[in-house]
């Protein structure tokens, strides 16, 4: 068999095919525009688009890459500030969502298993609407008059969260900190649910009855035995929250106010306003670099614990 | 412990006492009026085939489930009502329920350290039980990296890391292939002796109890048929049902026709039976007569018997199975019923010996039989 026969058996097993197709449309819609992104970034911006990075001069091939728009993001304070505050906005949504999501998760996949597929149902339900419709929603419960608003005025709540600066005066809720982060948190719950939900109702309840028998409490067990043993839930969720959460555009510029900073807003505004293509790239680049890295160093480590335990 | 003091007359209470226990579900009696009375130190089994209400009794013992009535009193003191994280009871679970997030060492701590145990001492209690169970070399492992026998020896260790006053076992051995049981049933018997504890154990298995137990309970549809020492289930069992679960048995019906001082005569379809042993009872009564296969003799000639014409009967072997240290013969009797004879196999060949289409004559004698009435 030549080399060219046998590639194309090896193409024509249905294994390759269908492990082919994702790796086809993440390289298409992906990869290639990512690294368009990149070129981008260390491109200079011509009048309608960028210059290209190659050039001919009297025949010779002439490579230019700017350097100047990292640069230019590592030393100025206002980009440096937007970073850590989106990564501070991300991570304060994903300890709400994991707050309220564990034991939304953990109550379900415990109730009988005849109304475990309702309970999962009303979860989804909100993706029946549209998302955009959603957040709006927000803007109405929260303004003036809007029924939560005035709960939390009647409940007297809106002076504790003046006096903590997350919302600009008593009454006033929306584009605010607070308003941002319900709304972030109210979006990605569901998120954070599901994956969580999958990992409990497959736990084996019997280990519950061995730590009781040895003499844990219900509490106790629950802390020694379920929390622990939901930590890749725990982890899936976690992730599936805080990496869209980082790059939000849609909601900080509905619910977000002048001072919630999202690195999201920033891109927009340098591609759309300040048309510097070459900047917004950057941008964009150094943000999928800020979750990438942390990520794969920690997909490495547990691999590595994975790799110990066998 | 409760100071109890037990009124004087009274002969001193045993260790466990289980009292006129039920568990109801939803109208379906799992467990109906059981009571039983365990000494300490003695390894006492529930036998049973799967939902007879074994494991409902021994998951009320650990406290997984409340007694619908009826009482548990365990060393003078009631359990009724406590939670399992409050008895002095430790369980080996079936398939042992070990925490696959801990290691072999968590896994045997854990007990101890719920109890707030100072740190050393936990240490040294769980190095000892390691040592106990020869599993030393292994306690920093998962336990997934484990075999099935190591784990069966962690939940062992765990479960007796707490010096239980009573441990139990559900289906101890069940996950572990033939060879493996039977090398382990010993080992775990000497482990059990070793530290002393009173132990209840369920199982479906009547091999599994007969060699690990003191005393068998046979249960059926939620209640006891007969309780005793292995031998006294296999040789004198009280019902059919006890003889026919416990080991292979030949049971015939038949007719009490002959009532004489020293000696009944039981008529069957097949042959006639010589009982010489106290069998009161009246001409014309059914009554059930067990016969174990290996008390059988089977021949080429006919027997000349001691109660001969009694107690012998000619069939021709419809089947054989040969088991290596024995031979089981299906001889067909004259009725259609079928006579299982097993045979030991003393010499490695015969000259003469029976084969299938063979004519051959089963004989037994009076103290092979055991009258069943009910």
């Amino acid at each position: 068999m030549n080399t060219i026969s046998r590639f194309w058996h090896w193409l024509r097993r249905g294994r390759t095919a269908v492990i082919g197709v994702p790796y086809l449309w993440l390289t298409v819609f992906f990869l290639l525009p990512f690294l368009v992104v990149l070129k981008f970034s260390v491109s200079e911006m011509g009048t309608v688009s960028v210059n290209d990075i190659v050039t001919f001069k009297d025949g010779a091939m002439q490579l230019t890459l700017r350097g100047t728009t990292y640069a230019f993001i590592a030393t100025e304070k206002l980009y440096i500030q937007t970073y850590w505050s989106s990564l501070q906005y991300a991570a304060i949504t994903t300890v709400f969502c994991l707050l309220i999501g564990y034991p939304f998760a953990y109550f379900m996949a415990r109730a009988k298993p005849t109304i475990q597929p309702t309970l999962l149902m009303l979860v989804m339900l909100p993706f029946w609407t549209s998302f955009l419709l959603r957040v709006y929603a927000w803007k109405g419960l929260l303004g003036e008059n809007g029924w939560i608003a005035d709960l939390l005025i009647g409940l007297h709540l809106d002076t504790g969260l003046a006096a903590l600066g997350l919302i600009p005066s008593p009454g006033k809720f929306m584009n605010s900190p607070f308003s941002l982060t319900i709304g972030m948190v109210y979006t990605y719950l569901p998120f954070m649910i599901l994956p969580l939900y999958s990992n409990l109702s497959k736990m084996d309840l019997r280990l519950l009855e061995a730590a009781a028998d040895l003499g844990a409490t219900p509490l106790v067990g629950f802390w020694k035995i379920t929390v622990p043993m939901s930590k890749a839930g725990i982890i899936a969720g976690s992730m599936l929250v805080f990496i869209p959460c980082v790059g939000e555009y849609v909601i900080p510029e509905i619910l977000g106010g002048p001072e919630t900073l999202m690195i999201g807003r920033v891109l927009s505004d340098e591609f759309f306003s300040n048309n510097d293509w070459p900047m917004a790239s950057t941008v964009a680049v150094v943000m999928v670099l800020l979750i990438i890295v942390p990520l794969a160093i920690f997909n490495r480590y547990q691999a590595e614990t994975q790799e110990g335990r066998r | 412990m409760n100071a109890v003091s037990a009124p004087a007359a009274v002969a001193p209470a045993a260790y466990l006492q289980i009292q006129d226990v039920v568990k109801d579900f939803n109208g379906y009696k799992a467990v109906n009026h059981v009571s039983i009375d365990i000494a300490k130190g003695e390894i006492f089994a529930l036998l049973g085939s799967s939902g007879c209400g074994k494991t409902t009794l021994l998951r009320m013992l650990g406290g997984f489930e409340t007694p619908t009535s009826g009482r548990i009193i365990l060393n003078d003191q009631d359990l009724a009502g406590l939670p399992p994280y409050e008895l002095p009871i430790n369980m080996m679970f079936q398939s042992y329920a070990l925490f696959p997030h801990l290691t072999v060492w968590d896994n045997i701590a854990f007990g101890l350290r719920r109890d707030g145990m100072a740190s050393d001492k936990v240490g040294e209690r769980v190095e000892a039980m390691l040592k106990l169970v020869q599993l030393a070399k292994f306690a920093k492992r998962k336990p997934h990296q484990l075999s099935g026998g190591q784990q069966q020896r962690v939940a062992l260790a765990r479960s007796l890391a707490k010096r239980p006053q009573l441990l139990l076992l559900d289906e101890p051995l069940g996950a572990l292939d033939k060879k493996l049981r039977e090398e382990t049933q010993i080992e775990l018997v000497n482990i059990i002796e070793e530290v002393g504890v009173t132990c209840v154990m369920v199982t479906h298995d009547q091999e599994e109890a007969m060699t690990m137990a003191s005393r068998i309970a046979v249960m059926s549809e939620g209640r006891i048929l007969q309780i005793g020492a292995p031998s006294d289930i296999y040789e004198t069992p009280a019902t059919r049902f006890v003889a026919d679960f416990i080991g292979n048995v030949n049971m015939m019906d038949g007719t009490l026709t002959h009532d004489a001082v020293d000696h009944v005569i039981i008529d069957c379809a097949d042959c006639t039976h010589y009982v010489g042993h106290g069998i009161t009872g009246t001409e014309g009564m059914s009554l059930s007569v067990a016969v174990r296969p290996e008390k059988i003799q089977l021949q080429r000639d006919p027997p000349a018997g001691e109660h001969a014409p009694h107690n012998q009967v000619q069939g021709t072997i419809k089947d054989l199975s040969y088991f290596g240290s024995f031979t089981v013969y299906h001889l067909l009797l004259a009725s259609g019923a079928t006579l299982k004879i097993s045979q030991a196999n003393a010499t490695r060949h015969k000259d003469d010996e029976l084969t299938w289409g063979d004519t051959a004559w089963a004989s037994w004698s009076p103290s092979a039989q055991v009258v069943l009435t009910q």
